[in-house]
């Protein structure tokens, strides 16, 4: 059975001009040890389905279908059962490093309390066992400045308190929501190679969500792209990277700005992002999309294999083979 | 280049802040922040000077520097040969026609009171009061046109439009006044990948058909790398290195323009798996109390004592880059 099971997952927010699905048939497994990156755009709905899971979704917000957690459906929980599971098995670093932490809590305050109430330790133990997480993610004296209140620390040492308190009860799966967002690329750097290192020793699985594909590059084993609240492709971040199969997957690589490639112009996704309450009946992309023909917009493709590539599932009606044209335009 | 006359040259300015230390008695002395300490450019007509470097760098205070929204400590701008500083409150409107400036966050750099007509009309109500109101409209829609924007959308108001397109409002308020020079603050830095890339194309695209000099301000060396022609990085407010694109990416002679590139993550499993990443150890100091000497040298994997004594300089490397580092 694999750790994190997530089935058919759903999100449905209900507004006054009715509901809006952001997250449609998302469905993905997590072993132990392994990272899966979920790239989108604002409004793709990657961050919708982690906080689903997490049973963090806003009060107009409801989850369907299933996330198990060893066998466990997450989404079906009492509260009193999920506040077991989350900070303790399952943790989660926010986007956020400033709004995420309590202004007025100590570090100390903050970081003690998760082990108080998962671990049923005392104040001390809690204590020693914090520095020594802070430590582990290079504070520098985190004996002194545990006593710190937020406001006192850097953007890049904000994100390392979140780390390690997220990490604080060992859990199995850190859910990481666009943990490097917010920072410089050098601080960025030292943070991706200290969950690298994290997830070597700890063996915690990863989810990481991220608008970055060069984050997830180095990072992710499998990667899921997401548009529109639904999942365009599926599949080994190898194959991926390598051999995109989806329009949209290829025209985001093609916009990447990036230092190995020496073209001049970038390949620009025409349109903008999509309005989640006015979504076209078939393919979310459609209407960017510079294949979209009118079976695209009215028929929904469904996630399949790719052809030949078993490896990789993807959501379009358009064969791979036809696909290649605007590939090559994207890679000159 | 000798022979071109640069439009824009920026000579040893700084900008400083006198900010209240912490704790402090109140008669205690202000103590001075060094956001831009002694940087030096040229720039020249149709060109575009990438600047890079981390938040706190100093890299937008001194893009407010030149448009006097800063007024520099010292130092020397001068537009088109006349040396700005000296200038007065009308010297500066004139020259304000002909810089203009596009800022990181769409959305709060448009004034939500007012539609779309009135937004990208206004510089031209302001600098050109001569100009009918059917001669300013039809300015307007000829701009709206031209930097992707449907005309009807011109009774609009900025909320009812996404990041990308509130981005194009603010182009297009820049360049209705058809400047020399457009400084852009990290103008894509808060958009999507796809968005950034049309926003990119567009600024590429309109600079050629203009001739806009462009100063384009990012934190990311790889957006950069698509739009300048020259690239200035800086670091706590000083100049590391300043080189023509081709010799910045191909022979970084600057051990933070090194560390900077080897931070970028690169969309490619295989290569970003096998890259040495070079981590900078530790946090920026502080601009209130620099280091001595280089000051990147209490983080730069090279650092010998010579660095935190001997003054530093960007001196030329080659004819093609100018770096502040002693070992090079």
């Amino acid at each position: 059975m694999s750790l994190l099971q997530v089935k058919n997952l759903g999100v449905q927010f209900q507004t006054p001009d009715g509901y809006v699905y952001a997250v449609n048939g998302v469905n993905f497994e997590l072993e132990k040890g392994q990272t899966l990156g979920i790239v989108g755009e604002s409004g793709s709905g990657k961050s919708q389905s982690v906080l689903a899971m997490m049973g963090l979704l806003a009060k107009n917000g409801k989850a369907s279908g299933e996330a198990l957690y060893n066998g466990q459906n997450l989404l079906t929980m009492s509260p009193k059962q999920l506040n077991g599971i989350r900070g303790d098995r399952v943790s989660m670093i926010f986007q956020d490093p400033m709004t995420s932490l309590n202004p007025y809590l100590t570090v100390e305050r903050q970081m003690t309390e998760v082990l108080q109430l998962h671990k049923g330790m005392t104040r001390r133990e809690a204590k020693k066992r914090a520095i020594e997480l802070l430590e582990a993610v290079r504070i520098p004296e985190a004996a002194r400045r545990i006593d710190m209140y937020p406001h006192e620390f850097s953007g890049g040492m904000r994100q390392r308190v979140m780390i390690a308190m997220a990490l604080l009860c060992e859990p199995e799966v850190l859910i990481a929501d666009e943990p490097t967002t917010a920072l410089d690329v050098t601080v960025q750097a030292q943070i991706l190679t200290l969950l690298k290192e994290l997830q070597r020793d700890f063996g915690t699985a990863i989810v990481m969500i991220t608008h970055d594909l060069g984050v997830v590059a180095g990072l992710c084993e499998k990667v899921m792209v997401m548009y529109g609240g639904r999942v365009m492709e599926y599949g080994k971040s190898d194959d991926l990277f390598y051999n995109p199969t989806h329009p949209y997957t290829i025209g985001l690589l093609g916009a990447l700005p990036r230092l190995d490639h020496d073209g001049d112009t970038l390949v620009s996704i025409p349109g903008n992002p999509p309005n989640m309450a006015h979504m076209p009946k078939g393919c979310p992309f459609s209407e960017r999309c510079t294949h979209a023909t009118a079976h695209c917009v009215e028929v929904l493709p469904a996630l399949e294999a790719a052809g030949n590539q078993t490896s990789v599932l993807r959501a379009c009606h358009k064969p791979v083979a036809e696909l290649q044209t605007i590939k090559e335009k994207a890679y000159v | 280049m000798s022979e071109r006359q640069p439009i824009l040259s920026v000579r040893d300015v700084k900008v400083h802040f006198q900010v209240k230390s912490n704790n402090a008695w109140p008669w205690t002395p202000k103590k001075t922040l060094k956001a831009v300490d002694g940087v030096s450019f040229d720039l020249y007509a149709g060109e575009t000077l990438g600047v890079v470097g981390e938040s706190g760098c100093g890299k937008s205070t001194l893009a407010r520097a030149i448009l006097n929204l800063h007024p520099a400590k010292s130092g020397e701008i001068v537009w088109m040969g006349k040396d700005l500083r000296k200038g007065t409150d009308k010297d500066w409107l004139a020259v304000r026609r002909d810089i203009q400036m596009i800022f990181q966050d769409p959305l709060a750099s448009l004034n939500p009171r007012m539609n779309i007509g009135q937004i990208i009309g206004e510089p031209l109500r302001v600098h050109r009061p001569e100009l009918s109101s059917a001669e300013v409209d039809k300015r307007v829609r000829a701009m709206m046109t031209k930097v992707g924007l449907r005309e009807q959308m011109i009774n609009r108001y900025p909320h009812e439009f996404s990041g990308g397109q509130c981005q194009r409002i603010g182009i297009a308020r820049a360049l209705i006044l058809e400047p020399k020079l457009i400084i852009c603050d990290e103008p894509v830095s808060a958009l999507d990948v796809s968005i950034q890339a049309q926003i990119i194309n567009l600024l590429k695209e309109l600079q050629r058909e203009m001739g806009l000099a462009l100063i384009f301000i990012a934190h990311d060396l790889a957006v950069v790398k698509h739009i300048s022609d020259r690239i200035l990085v800086m670091y706590l407010g000083r100049e590391m290195e300043l080189a023509e694109k081709h010799a910045l990416y191909d022979a970084p002679s600057h051990p933070y323009t090194r560390a900077l590139l080897s931070a970028i993550p690169i969309p490619d499993p295989k290569l970003e798996k096998s890259k040495q990443i070079q981590i900078l150890q530790g946090d920026l100091p502080s601009p209130i109390n620099p280091p001595s000497g280089c000051v990147f040298r209490t983080r730069c994997p090279l650092a010998q004592e010579r660095c935190g004594k001997e003054e530093i300089v960007l001196h030329a490397v080659s004819d093609k880059s100018q770096s502040s580092c002693l070992l090079v």
